[in-house]
């Protein structure tokens, strides 16, 4: 189908971009990259009636390392995250992620900021801010707004914006000793919506202890969903038994749900496949089920 | 506001001023305004691939840019990467492989494919299957779409030798 008509505004400044949500509110949709916004209205399920294009905010765009802290423009896209040196060496979690969304051609015009505000449970990189710790800049009519990403995320397409905000950046903590990463997601085919997905990191001793471990699942819920139950894992060695009670918790402590895809049942499985082939990769220990096989 | 807005791109070279409607995407501003019907229109919402262009030298769903978008860009066609003779060794692979049946998804297939081999002159099969999972093609069950592509980088690289 064709998107309904609607009134196009080519932002002329960030400043200008939030006069325009002032004035027009919920009325009002923003365009970054258009990958997702565009299938909505093209299938008619969101007619807005006015877009508000940003593309053209060149200080949005760009990756910047700072003492400490990564930060990422909201334009930056799919493409310029998967090449960057600087995502590749502070944050490679993101890098291997992003190799996972759609395809080239959707790569070449989707950006970070898009994604994130759009907040799809399936997004792969909404998971990688949670287990990565960022936070979202968010600029209004009162100013800048800091939102942690554990807050952002708030639902199916919900997220702490309000219509009037505009997400600027994000920033993320520079890579942490010791630090380790894992990622894998079920799709039907490459670059497809993810059925169950996991982005994780780690810190993990000499002794092969882990002192800090963020798994976040997406495609399980409402929004990206850090476990809590794996805690239990943390500052002890890690046995069979042990991991095999964190899976069983971890089945308790997620509310997938039933979809085209895949139902909530078939999704808990996987999530635990996801949880053990983690584990096992992390501290390089076959015996905890790098075969796949759910504890 | 819906009012129609002056744009001013280039297509396949030649300079274009129009005036569009907001709505309108650039898959339909190249069929109906410019009558490149090479850029063929399948899912409208990004699915299928069909409707790949390459915008400012890289490829992008054509069904989810708008005209208005296009603004200062510059845009190749099936048609334009076709005359400049660009893909003219991959349109010959496809025909000689049959890697196509009805066609639909060819003009997409070759310049997806296209853009595949000018950034990556020797990709294993695995890697032509991931640059073009996002094209479907309900004909051929893909092996010889991958075959022609695959023979096309392996001609040019004994060329360039």
């Amino acid at each position: 189908m064709k998107a309904s008509a609607f009134a196009y505004a080519r932002a002329s400044s960030l400043d200008n971009a939030l006069e325009l949500l002032a004035a027009h509110g919920e009325k009002a949709k923003v365009l970054s990259g258009g990958q997702s916004l565009m299938p909505a209205m093209n299938l008619r399920l969101i007619s807005p009636e006015l877009i508000v294009d940003i593309g053209g905010l060149d200080e949005l765009r760009g990756i910047a390392v700072g003492s400490g802290v990564l930060r990422i423009g909201a334009l930056t896209r799919h493409v310029d995250l998967l090449k960057s040196p600087e995502i590749a060496a502070q944050a490679p979690l993101l890098a291997e992620a992003v190799a996972h969304v759609a395809h080239p051609a959707i790569r070449n015009r989707g950006t970070l900021g898009g994604s994130l505000a759009h907040a799809d449970p399936a997004s792969e990189l909404s998971a990688c801010m949670l287990a990565l710790e960022a936070t979202m800049v968010v600029h209004g009519g009162d100013g800048e707004r800091r939102i942690a990403a554990a807050d952002f995320f708030q639902g199916i397409f919900q997220t702490a914006l309000s219509a009037e905000e505009l997400l600027i950046a994000i920033e993320l903590p520079t890579m942490r000793k010791n630090s380790a990463h894992f990622f894998y997601e079920f799709a039907r085919r490459h670059g497809d919506y993810a059925i169950a997905g996991l982005a994780a990191l780690a810190v993990i001793d000499a002794g092969g202890v882990m002192k800090n471990f963020r798994p976040v699942f997406f495609a399980v819920g409402d929004r990206p969903v850090l476990s809590r139950v794996v805690d239990r894992l943390l500052d002890v060695p890690v046995t069979p038994k042990l991991l095999s009670e964190v899976s069983a918790a971890l089945g308790e402590e997620l509310a997938p749900y039933d979809d085209q895809q895949a139902t909530a049942s078939m999704r808990r499985h996987l999530a635990k496949v996801l949880l053990a082939r983690c584990v096992s990769t992390l501290l390089g220990r076959s015996d905890l089920g790098a075969s796949g096989r759910a504890a | 506001m819906t009012a129609p807005v002056p744009v001013s791109l280039r297509v396949n070279g030649e300079r274009v001023d129009a005036r569009v409607l907001p709505r309108l995407n650039l898959a339909d501003f190249l069929r109906e305004h410019l009558h490149l019907t090479g850029t063929h229109v399948g899912c409208e919402h990004g699915v299928c691939g069909a409707c790949t262009v390459r915008v400012n030298d890289e490829i992008v769903r054509a069904c989810l840019m708008l005209a208005v978008q296009m603004d200062g860009r510059s845009v190749v066609t099936i048609e334009g990467l076709s005359d400049s003779g660009e893909v003219a060794d991959l349109q010959a692979a496809f025909r000689d492989r049959n890697a196509l049946q009805c066609g639909y998804c060819t003009p997409g297939m070759l310049i997806a494919a296209q853009d595949l081999l000018r950034q990556h002159p020797e990709p294993s099969r695995q890697r032509i299957r991931e640059h073009l999972s996002g094209n479907y093609c309900r004909c051929t069950g893909y092996h010889a779409i991958v075959d022609a592509v695959e023979a096309t980088a392996r001609s040019r690289r004994g060329r360039a030798a």
